[in-house]
């Protein structure tokens, strides 16, 4: 199959303008999912239906509805966020069947700006996981190399957006989640300030650290979508009044001279060396652009996984316990002997989440529990205040601190699968930003020796990202990584 | 304030837990048993499987033996962060809006009543 010649939110637009309706853009990209997701597994569930009818609602409104940021775009939704009347089971067998009754905010707001949700997208069970390997339905393979992760746990979202299934989409980032696969796939993916977009209708895994990001391509689509997503909302308490600026149209200017930290030591060990050096190709790059690169020490920020795997499972075990065969579409078959409530919840949970989920509430379980808690989860939030003074110390004297999305490229299918530890030490660099809740950001910044994607993270002070994208929007400017496409978009 | 710097990918602790695990256990605030996870699966409404509780013995006391650096953090009057952000949640005026029906409500579960009730096994014998 050919190149999508629509890439961008202003292929579309410039494409609409020219005459082609909204239903022939839905329809091109249905196609290309038709044609090309078969080896990728990116999406759980084609809204083919529902696309086409929103689209022709576009396309009845007419040509005036031009002033919707995002009229005739289709966005592929990662399937732990509500969407009502179609399937939302965050790929766990405990809510196959599910079907969302209402929209997560995020929906409503796409929704009214003219957008298109195409479909669901694959992931972790309840997003727990870094290759999207723990999904009911099997893995999302990575576009650029079959036999490799897609990332995860939105692994489907990223990889949706790299083969050009979808020109942009949401996901969820609660240690890395929207930022990682985006790195393994090489897009664009953004995971803003804590309490930046409202999670109303996202299925909670960890609540002070979950937020939805967008993924892209190009910067410039992101922080369209994130405007678009951005801002208080009623219905999530935790949602913030922090007024959103017009991250859009900031984009063309440069910063005249931004100071960029980079915590050096931390990449001393245990880095791909691969990784390093195109990292230190993108420092150049920057630093080439007129930004100051200085040394941070962030002494605490290899805690992070840690720090991370105790709180975000001691959340999740909470969160979790609501799916309990009562209310939510899976209850595990009981025989009339030992038909009681305590074994239907023990056995629907055992039967109806996968081994990653069962690991983590477990994990958090143990961590809550009656003599442990001080040691584990009181500890873990203690440290995480540390990592959070080290970064507001580096951001006294600098604008973003800059480090590789992951220690190394997409590693193999069923690589990590018999080992937890080691998948979790992948998310080494990206924690910190959700156990802070400063805003991320992942561009690709170059591959590996065999082709597989960097990503290079900019964090930014607290709702700053309007940093982040400008420094993102410059970098692409000069280094535009992606125009490559992967083999999997042609279907080669 | 003394500070170990793990490698990032945590590579040298793997080593370390691979070569001699009692000896990192023995330095850490956790040993696990099995007893311990049946307890927990039992706390967390789980009923493993035998092959499950021996699994999850293994792998959860390598996770926790991995959590025992936090103990090497000297935290001593640092305040517990249990939020990102500091500022008080927002709340909307509580005033009454419609609400989803109860046959929504009820359309995805199990086993709902023909009276408008989610129906569960017997809860008193």
């Amino acid at each position: 199959m050919a190149t999508s010649s629509l890439q961008t939110i202003a292929d579309i637009r410039a494409a609409m303008n020219e005459g082609l309706t909204a239903v022939e853009i839905c329809g091109q990209y249905l196609d290309r999912i038709a044609a090309l997701d078969g080896p990728i597994h990116a999406f759980t569930h084609v809204a083919t239906e529902q696309a086409l009818e929103h689209a022709e609602l576009i396309d009845r409104r007419g040509p005036h509805d031009a002033d919707l940021p995002l009229a005739g775009v289709p966005v592929a939704i990662k399937d732990n966020i509500c969407t009502r009347g179609l399937p939302t089971t965050a790929s766990s067998r405990i809510l196959e069947g599910f079907v969302a009754p209402y929209n997560a905010t995020v929906i409503d707001r796409l929704t009214a700006a003219g957008a298109i949700v195409i479909g669901k997208t694959n992931c972790d069970e309840f997003a727990m996981g870094s290759t999207t390997e723990h999904s009911v339905s099997g893995p999302t393979r990575n576009p650029w190399n079959l036999d490799r992760v897609s990332g995860g746990s939105s692994g489907g979202s990223a990889a949706a957006v790299a083969t050009r299934l979808s020109p942009i989409a949401v996901g969820s980032d609660t240690g890395g989640s929207v930022r990682q696969p985006a790195a393994f796939c090489g897009i664009v993916g953004l995971k803003p300030t804590y309490g930046r977009v409202s999670r109303y209708g996202l299925l909670a895994f960890a609540s002070s650290l979950d937020q939805i990001g967008p993924f892209a391509l190009t910067v410039s689509d992101a922080a369209t979508l994130l405007q678009v997503i951005a801002g208080q909302d009623p219905c999530d308490a935790t949602s913030s009044t922090e007024t959103v600026p017009a991250f859009d149209t900031m984009l063309t200017e440069q910063l005249p001279h931004p100071t960029i930290g980079v915590p050096w030591h931390i990449l001393d060990h245990g880095v791909d060396p691969d990784v390093r050096a195109v990292f230190s190709a993108a420092i150049d790059v920057l630093r080439g652009q007129g930004a100051n690169i200085v040394d941070v020490p962030l002494p605490h920020a290899t805690y992070a996984v840690p720090t991370y795997y105790v709180v975000a499972p001691a959340e999740a075990s909470s969160n979790l316990a609501r799916y309990d065969g009562v209310r939510y579409a899976y209850r595990a078959p009981l025989d009339a002997a030992d038909a009681d409530l305590t074994t239907m919840y023990n056995r629907t949970r055992n039967a109806g989440f996968g081994t990653e989920v069962k690991r983590r509430i477990m994990l958090g379980t143990y961590a809550l529990s009656a003599g442990y808690y001080d040691a584990y989860y009181l500890k873990a939030q203690q440290v995480r205040t540390l990592i959070r003074r080290d970064y507001d110390t580096a951001f006294e004297r600098v604008d973003a601190v800059a480090m590789p999305t992951t220690p190394t490229p997409a590693f193999g299918l069923g690589e990590r699968s018999d080992d937890p530890l080691r998948l979790y030490l992948g998310d080494v660099f990206t924690a910190s930003a959700n156990l802070t809740g400063l805003p991320a950001i992942s561009l690709p910044c170059g591959r590996d020796k065999s082709g597989l994607p960097v990503g290079l993270q900019l964090t930014g002070r607290a709702f700053d990202e309007e940093t982040l994208l400008r420094l993102g929007a410059a970098y692409e400017r000069d280094v535009p990584w992606w125009r490559d496409t992967p083999p999997a978009a042609t279907g080669t | 304030m003394s500070l170990i710097m793990p490698d990032p990918a945590g590579l040298i602790q793997l080593e370390r837990r691979t070569r001699d695990r009692t000896a990192v256990l023995a330095s850490g605030v956790t040993t696990l048993k099995r007893a311990d996870v049946e307890r927990i699966a039992e706390l967390a409404h789980l009923e493993l499987t035998e092959s499950e509780t021996t699994l999850f013995t293994r792998q959860l006391a390598d996770i926790l033996s991995y959590f025992d650096q936090l103990q090497q953090i000297d935290t001593t009057g640092v305040p517990a962060t249990t939020h990102p952000v500091t500022s008080a949640p927002v709340m909307r005026a509580d005033d009454p809006r419609p609400s989803m029906s109860r046959d929504e409500a009820l359309a995805n579960a199990p086993d709902p009543s023909e009276n408008g009730l989610f129906r569960v096994p017997k809860v008193i014998g």
